[in-house]
């Protein structure tokens, strides 16, 4: 137990000389939270539509002004030119092309029936899926404005329709940031943990100290915790001051019990930190433990559920995804930070991590002993 | 008994292919100061590593102090130093802080060996609060050298601990650890300097992973079998060439400012006879002369004869 405690003020006192490390440790977390909540932001506004209108008619004025005052559009052309609208796509001025026919205020009286064009400029498919589903919903409301005006007077009553109303429960505002910041900080925890981790013990075998280290008596599981402590205590750190930028910046509060939040980090950090030893066993210097740990980050991000939901990905992908800790982490912090969920609630989670950290971590040990 | 005792190790790396020790027996007595020789990639340090516990041999045993290098591998840790060829303390550590950390690792502290290492640390401890990335080569050199010992260590592996360092600095060193050896420490210290090999009291010369000799430098020294000339002209490219194709020649080699040389038969009126043939080839300011080999000449010839071997 002594020799742990020389070895822990040893560890703090590297880390606080380190220059370049303690930004990464302290202020890279901050920024992070301050910029890509703002940044990550899947609010479809402002697609460009360039109307091509065949009829110039009364209707087709009242349509138009619809989707402008949607607050989604910006018409971005108007004009009788198919050929001009597409140009406009090609040069990247407008998103989406809506054509409306000859005749359309007359066939649409007339015949009860009338059909308009829409293209959508697929390369970005967010901006063109979603821009598409919204103008649908404009035209869909307009058919009902139109439908209603015409056939009431002369069949009253007749025409039921179905009115909806929205709750969101948990995010009654459907506040992105909401959603978002609890995941990054998650995302932070895991950046920290393993990948300041991994480096940390790797710069140890690459600079050759672990060979000083290693004929003196100390005991490898000394060596072992005297290096996780430092950083589950920074994971720790930073994972409060995620929080506090949370609560004061974007004013999340966690619904759920924060007790129950630091219970689930302080095991997660475990399994990550197991994580970032396991890559430095594997590694023999500094740059090959970042490109593995660089490696596995991309996955844990783009897999954990941070940007896209688990739910949409194909079966191997969602496999794949559960076997990362970091999307039960994404998972629980949500659950706890947005909709309160208690102990119970995360409890598969909360055993899944004890199983990574075990798992991780004896594997670590295991690889760490047999190479030296 | 035997401070170190190795019995027919061989160690083997990339599955076999690289053979970096073998068949390596050797002894070293308590209290000796012994001397591991050999060019780069010869096997020093992975001899080193298998007696500090660092590397397991494929074959063979070894004893540090009596104790088993694998069997034993913890007692063995708590009673040598080991002090390796690449600098391995904290360099962000200050040379205070490092000698401290190692200190407590060894549950001991600096004032308790103090003694030891006086010599040696009141040279650094101006600098005591300097960080160790800082000091130059030398000063780390005594900065490993205290931290190797400041566990009193009955057993002192230094792996090549003055190459990279100035020639002040070398003679230094060699004269802390002279001091060490009358504290009764067994040193075990490998260089690829020939020069310093006279300043141990025996030693070994490994190449290529085996041992062409073991004994004190005087014994190497008196082994040799021929007699050495030194030669000397103006134009040292041109007799160098020349001394090449002489009939009766046995080995030639530039060595300082002259060609040590020796011959097939050595026949009284050599030199006469050299000195005609040299001067046919146009050479002026002949000088021949008779030389008593150094441990350096022994070292070559010991080296070229293994080569030539393995070649045939």
């Amino acid at each position: 137990m002594r020799t742990l405690k020389f070895l822990l003020r040893k560890e703090f006192k590297q880390i606080f000389r380190d220059k370049g490390l303690l930004p990464l440790i302290f202020i890279m977390p901050m920024i992070q939270l301050l910029v890509m909540p703002l940044a990550a932001n899947f609010d479809v506004k402002n697609v460009n539509v360039a109307i091509v209108d065949h009829d110039h008619s009364t209707y087709t004025q009242q349509l138009v002004n619809k989707i402008g005052a949607s607050g989604y559009f910006r018409i971005a052309n108007y004009s009788d030119s198919y050929k001009e609208a597409l140009h406009l796509v090609e040069h990247e001025k407008a998103d989406i092309i809506l054509e409306i026919p000859q005749n359309f205020e007359r066939n649409l009286i007339r015949e009860n029936n009338q059909k308009v064009f829409l293209a959508a400029d697929a390369i970005n498919g967010v901006k063109g899926s979603i821009g598409s589903a919204y103008l649908t919903t404009v035209l869909t409301d307009f058919n009902s404005d139109v439908r209603l005006k015409w056939v009431q007077p002369q069949r009253l009553g007749a025409v039921s329709t179905i009115g909806i109303d929205y709750s969101n429960w948990f995010n009654p505002l459907m506040d992105y940031h909401k959603f978002m910041v609890p995941a990054i900080l998650a995302l932070l925890v895991t950046m920290v943990g393993g990948f300041v981790a991994a480096l940390n013990i790797v710069r140890e075998k690459e600079i050759g100290t672990i060979e000083q280290i290693n004929v003196t008596p100390i005991k490898k599981w000394e060596f072992i915790l005297g290096k996780m402590i430092p950083f589950w205590l920074i994971g720790i750190f930073d994972f409060t001051l995620g929080l506090l930028i949370a609560r004061f910046v974007y004013g999340i509060i966690p619904v759920g019990s924060i007790a129950t939040l630091y219970l689930f980090v302080s095991v997660y950090m475990i399994a990550l930190l197991g994580f970032g030893l396991l890559v430095s066993t594997y590694s023999s210097n500094q740059l090959q433990a970042m490109f593995v740990a660089f490696f596995f980050m991309m996955i844990f991000i783009l897999m954990s559920g941070l940007f896209s939901p688990v739910e949409n990905m194909p079966q191997w992908a969602k496999v794949i995804s559960n076997l990362t800790p970091v999307t039960h982490f994404v998972e629980v912090m949500r659950m706890i930070v947005l909709k309160g969920s208690t102990f119970a609630n995360i409890k598969k989670q909360f055993f899944i991590e004890i199983i990574f950290a075990v798992v991780l971590n004896s594997w670590a040990i295991w690889n760490y002993r047999k190479t030296s | 008994m035997s401070a170190i005792k190795i019995e027919h190790i061989t160690k083997t790396y990339d599955k076999g292919n690289v053979t970096a020790l073998n068949d390596i027996s050797l002894e070293v007595a308590k209290g000796e100061l012994f001397g591991l020789i050999g060019p780069d990639g010869a096997g020093k340090s992975s001899l080193f590593r298998i007696l500090t516990t660092l590397l397991i041999a494929d074959k063979g045993t070894a004893t540090v102090d009596g104790f088993d290098v694998v069997k034993d591998y913890k007692q063995i840790r708590g009673c040598v130093g080991y002090m390796p060829g690449k600098f391995s303390l904290y360099q962000d550590l200050t040379v205070e802080e490092n000698l401290t950390f190692f200190a407590s690792l060894f549950g001991t502290s600096i004032s308790e060996n103090y003694d030891l290492i006086k010599d040696i640390y009141v040279q650094i401890e101006p600098f005591k609060t300097r960080r160790a990335g800082k000091l130059s080569g030398g000063m780390k050199q005594k900065l490993a050298l205290c931290c190797a010992l400041i566990h009193k260590p009955t057993v002192l592996f230094l792996d090549e601990p003055t190459t990279g360092v100035d020639a002040v600095s070398r003679k230094e060193f060699w004269e802390m650890l002279k001091r060490l050896k009358e504290q009764q420490i067994t040193i075990m210290v490998s260089t690829p300097y020939m020069d310093e090999a006279n300043l141990c009291e025996r030693i070994a010369l490994i190449q290529n992973g085996e041992l062409l000799s073991v004994d004190t430098p005087e014994k190497i020294v008196a082994s040799y079998p021929q007699q050495l000339y030194a030669v000397k002209a103006d134009n040292m490219h041109k007799i160098l060439n020349d001394v090449r194709f002489y009939e009766n020649l046995q080995s030639v080699y530039a060595f300082g400012e002259y060609l040590h040389t020796t011959f097939k038969n050595d026949e009284a009126q050599i030199e006469s006879k050299l000195t005609a043939y040299l001067q046919q080839k146009n050479n002026s300011g002949i000088e021949i002369k008779k030389i008593e080999p150094t441990i350096e000449d022994s070292f070559i010839r010991l080296m070229t004869e293994a080569s030539l071997i393995k070649q045939h």
